[in-house]
């Protein structure tokens, strides 16, 4: 193991960090909801009333519009560089759809918001999907 | 009406926050997945600033009898640590490996890179229902 120091960015990661736990403290505070994205997306597939739907969208909205007004801010692109494509690519956006759904949740839900209330559920939920994550890079790039 | 203004607000500030920790790029998620190569360690200080701010909040929040723009809170109180938890965690796992993205950041950058990100989108919802189905069967 060596450590990327041309990639390390401690201080945008911590930066960017407080603001999704302050988004978590604020969903909870207003709305009394858990800020997990997996579930929001699910509770739109459901037989919830209008009002449910209507601050799930709302967030989502939100979601994809706080990046491209930091973009218009800063003037500075935000990089996106894939590292899947063709088959692999999709399959991994099933699986992550599948996993979140059957394990009630994801980085945000479990991470964020689980570990922050110390949720036993939640650590193991994260414990699991940080090990199978290395695991599927490791098996990819050395095997 | 102010429930759906604090519900975007709410979701910019954490676009912005994904944003501005680089989890929007699936490349910096994979390299601090990569434990083994060249290791980045950046997501772990996201992990780091977003627990602890919503770790402080959070019991501030819970001072209050209930929230501010609805009746009451909604917090899972199961502690039952089952089997679809952990199997579905590892397949979240095993799909947050092979391509860097977990459902935050697709959300995120579906304006910015909807060519992408609207294909990976719309599987992720198809798994979330068949996930969802599958759990119906299990319980």
């Amino acid at each position: 193991m060596t450590i990327a120091w041309a990639s390390f960015t401690p201080i945008s990661a911590f930066l960017g960090g407080c603001l999704i736990g302050l988004a978590a403290m604020l969903l909870m505070m207003f709305q009394g909801r858990i800020m997990g994205v997996s579930g929001i997306i699910g509770g739109l597939f459901g037989t919830a009333s209008s009002a449910e739907h209507g601050w799930r969208l709302a967030f989502l909205l939100g979601a994809v519009a706080g990046p491209i007004m930091w973009q218009v801010i800063t003037k500075a692109p935000i990089i996106w560089q894939a590292v899947a494509s063709g088959p692999q690519f999709y399959i991994a956006a099933f699986l992550v759809g599948l996993g979140t759904a059957i394990g009630s949740g994801c980085t945000s839900g479990h991470g964020i918001c689980g570990l922050a209330r110390f949720s036993p559920r939640s650590l193991i939920a994260v414990m699991a999907f940080m090990t199978s994550a290395v695991a599927t890079v490791a098996i990819g790039n050395y095997i | 009406m102010t429930r759906l203004i604090t519900a975007l607000i709410i979701g910019s500030i954490f676009g912005a926050g994904l944003a501005i920790a680089g989890m929007l790029n699936p490349s910096k998620v994979v390299g601090f997945l990569d434990i083994f190569g060249d290791w980045d360690p950046s997501l772990a200080f996201v992990m780091g600033g977003g627990i602890l701010v919503n770790a402080i909040g959070h019991r501030f929040v819970m001072k209050r009898k209930a929230p501010i723009q609805c009746g009451a809170f909604s917090i899972p109180t199961s502690t039952n640590i089952d089997k679809p938890l952990v199997i579905g965690s590892v397949i979240f796992g095993v799909g947050w490996g092979l391509a860097g993205l977990c459902p935050g950041p697709v959300v995120a950058s579906l304006f910015l890179n909807g060519q992408a990100m609207l294909p990976f989108f719309g599987l992720m919802i198809a798994g979330l229902l068949v996930g969802r189905i599958v759990m119906r069967r299990l319980v």
